[in-house]
């Protein structure tokens, strides 16, 4: 009886440790990384100093380099697919839980989930071919923003869906018995349920859509030192122009480049920060403490 | 000046031998990588190079200029393909001591355009004043006064260029700021601060298919990318005042009328002489001169050798220059410079 015992307790110590070490092993990396990049990046800081993040010119002959356009052009894509891909991932999620039959909510589920996988080389070549050269679009923040909304609604849908689905049962029955409409019901017991868990869905798909790369390159235009609300007109975010300039960059312009990535990772750290921030305020208003 | 592949290997052969290598390269594999305006000539030189030598496998992996010598430098791939020099800092970071420079052929930079005139001239300080937004229709008189005649539109000029850094940038850009550089702001580099208002594109292909689908465009082009695209181009006044057609003669001709250093770097761009013509951009193989494996060594010496010597003679037909005579007997000599020393030797 001890024997056995002391066997699984020995086991459960073992793979207490092994999960403690993947845990910790990512943060380990995460770390190194943060390290690897802020270090490579010290010499343009050196140089520029923080006029790094104001300047709105990106001169690799002068030895300028100013990343206000780039972030600029970051923000400006995000938020267009944001705006683009909210409404039509949170419809698809409530039609998928709430109004389709699931005979036919099941393969749309399974379609859906399929096309968050299509790797984003796919939505770029297909964003140049069809919406730049077929529907005229041109390379624009307009054209990137489009090619983003599409690759993030998948995303969006299906953690939607999963949230919505969460709402427990008797909500929405109280709801149903008290008279309300299906409108009423989703308003009154879905979404304030499912607010939080919603927050955090279109948070992760901002976050995507910052960190978009390929797709991003080939639509958006590659302008340097662009900044204007005009959706038309050619563009460039930092992950963009990492992967335009890095192959014949040289010391400094390379330094320039690796301070977008620090300044790409920073950001994204926020936004999810300030996702969870979000998420769990709104968890505690709904349950009322 | 063709010859079969049998030829090309005897040759190969003949020149180890008399360099006192005894060929024994057994499954040797060769790496390489960087620019991508050489990788043409690259790929059919090594289909044509395996026929004599079965034994030698090459890759040829592309990724621009800039990755081919960082990757020299951090002794990842046995050769590196680049359009411009390694900078005197980055050369004394490259770990294996030590570099030799292989011209393997010149290419003309083709500015190519789609307005409705069958016959375009232009001049440096015209160009100039077009990709960097000075002159923004058709038929500015900068434009007629080189065009004699001509009848010009009046459209607007919508100028293309690459979108990632890139070895045909540098040296189109270079080309700008030495035979216009009174007119010439942005400087030469692989990226330069180009207006807002102008089109960037993905690689040659991409900057051409820009060309093709828009009216009134204008962009550099390298001649192969041009031509595959059915794209009409200018021709450049050069330094003598001639309006030159690009074709693999008139940069061979480039070619001719340049300083090399003894390293075999030079420039060919905006060279001397009547027919030169003055967008002509030059690539190198780059290698270690010591070299650690005797195999290894041996291989890359047959095909450095194939490079300069043998394989010229397929450049024409995929629209490169070969190298003018006088450069490629020194860069068939070179080849001897590469030598195989022990590990200890190494350390500098």
């Amino acid at each position: 009886m001890n024997d056995l015992f002391a066997k699984r307790s020995y086991g459960d110590r073992a793979f207490s440790r092994a999960t403690a070490c993947a845990a910790a092993l990512v943060l380990l990396i995460l770390a190194l990384i943060a390290i690897t990049i802020t270090r490579r990046s010290v010499p343009v800081f050196q140089e520029m100093g923080l006029r790094f993040f104001t300047t709105s010119r990106w001169s690799p002959p002068d030895g300028i380099f100013g990343a206000l356009p780039f972030i600029f052009g970051t923000a400006f894509t995000a938020v267009i697919a944001v705006v683009l891909a909210v409404p039509i991932s949170l419809g698809v999620a409530l039609f998928l839980t709430q109004v389709a039959p699931p005979r036919l909510a099941k393969p749309l589920v399974y379609l859906i989930d399929l096309l968050a996988g299509v790797p984003s080389v796919v939505f770029g070549l297909w964003g140049v071919l069809v919406l730049s050269q077929h529907f005229h679009l041109g390379r624009s923040f307009l054209t990137a923003g489009v090619i983003l909304a599409i690759m993030i609604i998948p995303i969006i849908t299906s953690l939607s869906r999963e949230v919505i689905d969460t709402t427990p049962p008797g909500d929405k029955e109280g709801a149903l018995a008290m008279g309300a409409t299906r409108w009423e019901m989703i308003s009154a017991a879905v979404l304030p349920h499912s607010k939080g868990g919603l927050v955090g869905a279109v948070m992760l798909g901002l976050g995507r859509a910052m960190g978009e790369t390929i797709a991003a390159a080939l639509v958006i235009g590659s302008a340097l030192g662009q900044i204007t609300l005009n959706p038309f007109a050619p563009g460039n975010s930092m992950p963009a122009v990492i992967a335009n300039e890095w192959g014949e960059a040289q010391e400094l312009h390379k330094s320039a480049l690796i301070a977008l990535a620090v300044t790409l990772f920073a950001i994204t750290i926020i936004v999810n920060l300030i996702a969870t921030a979000i998420v769990q305020h709104s968890t505690k208003r709904s349950r009322g403490t | 000046m063709i010859k079969t592949s049998h030829l090309a290997g005897a040759f190969a052969v003949l020149a180890l031998t008399s360099s006192g290598a005894a060929y024994a390269a057994a499954g040797v594999t060769l790496n390489g990588s960087g620019s991508t305006l050489s990788k043409p000539y690259q790929e059919v030189a090594i289909e044509q190079f395996k026929k004599s030598h079965g034994d030698v496998t090459i890759n040829y992996g592309g990724g621009g200029s800039g990755k081919g010598r960082q990757d020299l430098a951090d002794m990842v791939v046995d050769f590196a393909g680049s359009d411009s020099p390694f900078k005197e800092a980055e050369a004394a970071k490259a770990k294996g001591g030590p570099l030799l420079y292989f011209p393997i052929l010149l290419s003309p930079i083709a500015v190519t355009y789609n307005v409705g005139v069958d016959k375009l001239q232009l001049s440096a300080p015209t160009i100039a004043k077009i990709f960097q937004r000075d002159i923004k229709k058709w038929n500015d008189p900068a434009i007629a006064a080189d065009n004699p005649g001509a009848k010009l539109p009046d459209t607007d000029i919508v100028v293309a260029h690459r979108a990632e850094g890139s070895g045909t940038t540098q040296n189109f850009t270079e080309y700008l700021s030495t035979a216009a550089k009174d007119v010439w702001k942005l400087k030469s580099g692989s990226t330069v601060e180009w207006p807002s208002d102008t089109q960037a594109g993905q690689g040659s292909a991409g900057v051409a298919q820009i060309v093709k689908s828009t009216k009134g465009a204008i962009a550099y082009v390298d001649l192969s990318d041009a031509k595959a695209s059915g794209l009409k181009y200018a021709t450049i006044k050069n330094r003598a005042g001639k309006f030159i057609e690009p074709t693999a003669e008139a940069a061979s001709a480039a070619g001719e009328g340049i300083e090399v250093k003894d390293n075999l770097t030079f420039s060919a761009i905006d060279a001397k002489g009547e027919k030169a013509y003055p967008i002509t951009a030059q690539t190198w193989v780059i290698v270690y001169a010591r070299q650690t494996d005797k195999a290894k060594a041996d291989a890359l010496k047959a095909y450095l050798t194939f490079l300069v010597k043998d394989g010229q003679s397929l450049l024409p037909g995929i629209d490169y220059a070969p190298l003018p005579k006088t450069l490629q007997d020194k860069a068939i000599k070179q080849v001897e410079k590469v030598k195989v020393a022990a590990h200890a030797d190494l350390t500098r």
